[in-house]
């Protein structure tokens, strides 16, 4: 027997249709903005011979995670240097940033909101299961309409898709702050936005630091994923290994990726951990 | 503290209904349910059924009650961090219950101190950042409340700490930043919930302690919330004693020790089994001087005058018990030239043994202000009880500050 078929598809393609025009405006300006940060990016981190920026990365990875995560990175990096991967990931490097950065900035008022007005709470966490049940790659198709093949695109999946760890880890983080606190906070007459600035986002940076942790991991996955509606890097090489059927090339820029990616979990992981009082 | 005096704060009919009808729960009150009743009914919690006490300035009202009791809900009504479901509380003869946010804040930065039973000091910040918590929201400048934060850590005795953080004390030192905080503000009030309860025995000793050395110069006016009765019968002006969300009595530790008004304060007044158990011995101490029969007035007031006191206990030479003199008598006797205190010796406060229970002695001392004399079987006085001893030997268990113990002094 046929039932007639919801055409779900139909409406949110004509849906789809009418944001983007409505919105061409906004989003060529977002996207030359973004591009521009790329660009600038990229060209910052490729101007100086790789080993300054090695070195600058060592340096960075021994004083905030000590010296074993110092010599990995040096290793790590020199070896991506030698297999000539090394503009591709100043590349993925320069995506995962900008993402995380735009994933941070707006995840972390809205989990703020989330913990402080239970109806915002009510309207976001059922929106962020969905958004992290949702197969990424969705993601990657809306983008393209919105700002066409490329990175800005990649990266607005990106953030779409590695923002919710941000907000989530950031309500919880506030929510998690021991009540006698804000108890203490409210008893001395504080107000809203002291008792928050004061003592509930103090007290739940190490959360919100693990929260931006795994939004740059997520970031890092998905910038990869993102390789297919054109975004360059190290998802770039794995992208046409696979189309080339070559598994060394694939293997290589894959390990880039791993090495990317544990360092800077390592060097993140130790700033969520090392928060000392004032 | 007498009662013609205006009360700092002074509850009335006030009433706390956890829950989302609190109506149905305040109607059933007034039908006289009782908070169990009205739970199994409702679902509505009542955590404060009409309550109406005073608390005056420079007294240290303890409200005293076991958990569950509703005394932390009281408390928090007090600055409205509960908000009252009915009743009102008036602050120096203003209805705080009607303030505005606004207003309510500032009646909370100003007038208000408060101290938490786990500290709830913040651990991001350190000792002096904690204790100017409440100056820098405020707004006082950076200066002064780096100088009066100081001011309030010395106080408690904490010079020389305030670059730690609050990881780095003990519990009795936490508790100490804990009264430092809301000292450092300087208010009026100061709330205390169950805060020496989390601190060991010893240390909780030595704050009660210093909390009366420190009242006796702040003259603010202290609501403590226990639920340990020697506690409240240490530091209590007066005690207000709740049950399942009502007062059940209210008055100084000796009323509520000698004439319990409920069953229920009869009971808990019994689990100071110290009272019972703890002799008159534990808390006497040998009077510091003496007047023999043979005196003469000007001898006895010369005596009384270099002591401090205004009577003295009378003792043949072998020391058997002959009663008291009055510092007025004496004077009296001087007067009219007489040779010896003979004819104006009393009988005073009928002798107890050393091993005579110490409850026995609350009512007596209740009602007399002098000491009680403690004789052997042989009718020689051995020591003294007075009445701060004897409180003090109630609440704690041991023999009164700067008295001797009974046995070296005999």
């Amino acid at each position: 027997m046929d039932i007639p078929q919801l055409p779900l598809a139909d409406w949110i393609d004509s849906a789809l249709e009418i944001l983007t025009d409505q919105f061409a405006g906004a989003t060529r300006t977002i996207s030359s903005f973004i591009e521009t940060g790329i660009d600038a990016m990229v060209n910052g981190l490729m101007w100086p011979p790789p080993w300054v920026v090695i070195g600058t990365f060592t340096l960075i990875a021994w004083r905030v995670a000590g010296i074993r995560v110092a010599i990995f990175t040096v290793i790590g990096l020199g070896l991506l240097w030698d297999l000539q991967l090394w503009y591709p990931t100043m590349q993925t490097l320069t995506l995962v940033t900008i993402a995380t950065l735009i994933a941070v900035a707006i995840g972390t008022p809205l989990g703020v909101v989330a913990a402080l007005s239970r109806n915002a709470y009510r309207v976001i966490f059922p929106i962020l299961d969905f958004m992290q049940t949702m197969p990424a790659f969705v993601y990657l198709i809306p983008a393209i309409p919105f700002f066409g093949l490329g990175p800005v695109s990649a990266i607005f999946s990106t953030v779409i898709f590695a923002m919710p760890p941000a907000i989530r880890l950031t309500t919880l983080g506030i929510r998690q702050v021991p009540p006698d606190l804000v108890e203490a906070a409210d008893a001395f007459g504080s107000t809203k936005a002291q008792k928050l600035f004061k003592v509930q986002l103090p007290l739940a940076v190490p959360t919100i630091m693990a929260g931006v942790n795994q939004t740059i991991m997520l970031a890092l996955s998905m910038v990869v994923i993102a390789a297919m509606i054109g975004a360059e890097g190290l998802g770039g090489k794995v992208w046409t290994a696979i189309q080339r059927n070559e598994a060394g090339m694939g293997f290589q820029a894959g390990l880039a990726v791993v090495i990317l990616a544990m360092i800077l979990d390592r060097i993140t992981q130790r700033i969520a951990r090392g928060n000392k009082p004032v | 503290m007498s009662s013609d005096q205006a009360p700092k704060i002074a509850v009335r009919s006030l009433t706390k209904v956890f829950g989302s009808e609190p109506e149905e729960a305040l109607a059933l009150l007034t039908k006289g349910l009782t908070k169990q009743q009205i739970y199994e009914q409702t679902g509505q919690a009542v955590g404060v059924a009409n309550a109406t006490f005073d608390a005056f300035e420079g007294e240290t009202l303890v409200i005293m009650g076991l958990s569950g009791s509703g005394k932390s809900s009281l408390i928090r009504c007090i600055n409205r961090l509960n908000e009252p479901t009915a009743g009102e509380i008036l602050i120096d003869g203003e209805d705080i219950t009607r303030l505005h946010q606004k207003d309510l804040l500032s009646l909370r930065r100003k007038r208000f101190g408060m101290v938490f039973q786990h500290f709830a000091l913040f651990p991001h910040r350190t000792i002096r950042r904690n204790t100017e918590y409440g100056l820098e929201i405020q707004g006082v400048a950076p200066e002064e409340r780096r100088d009066r934060a100081l001011k309030a850590l010395k106080r408690v005795g904490l010079e020389g700490w305030e670059d730690a953080v609050p990881g780095q004390l003990s519990g009795g030192m936490q508790q100490r930043v804990g009264l430092a905080r809301a000292l450092a503000v300087d208010p009026d009030i100061l709330l205390m919930d169950e805060a020496f309860s989390a601190l060991d025995p010893l240390i909780r000793r030595d704050m009660q302690q210093e909390l009366v050395a420190l009242q006796s110069e702040m003259h603010k006016t202290i609501v403590f919330i226990t639920h340990d009765l020697d506690e409240a019968l240490f530091l209590g002006n007066r005690i207000v004693l709740m049950k399942d969300a009502r007062i059940e009595q209210i008055g100084t530790a000796e009323e509520i020790l000698s004439s319990p008004a409920t069953p229920y304060v009869e009971r808990f007044v019994e689990e100071v089994d110290k009272s019972k158990v703890l002799s008159v011995s534990a808390v006497m101490h040998a009077p510091s001087t003496v007047a023999y029969p043979t005196d003469g007035p000007r001898t006895v007031l010369r005596k009384m005058e270099e002591h401090g006191f205004s009577l003295l206990c009378v003792v043949d030479p072998d020391h058997t018990h002959r009663g008291i003199v009055r510092d007025e008598a004496a004077l009296a006797s001087a007067q009219r030239g007489e040779k010896s205190i003979r004819g104006i010796i009393e009988p005073g406060i009928p002798p107890v043994a050393p091993d005579a229970p110490l409850r026995d002695l609350v009512p007596v001392l209740a009602e007399a202000p002098m000491p009680a004399p403690v004789v052997d079987e042989g009718g020689k006085l051995l020591g003294v009880v007075v009445r701060a001893s004897l409180l003090r030997g109630l609440a704690t268990g041991a023999p009164g500050n700067g008295a001797e113990p009974a046995e070296k002094a005999a």
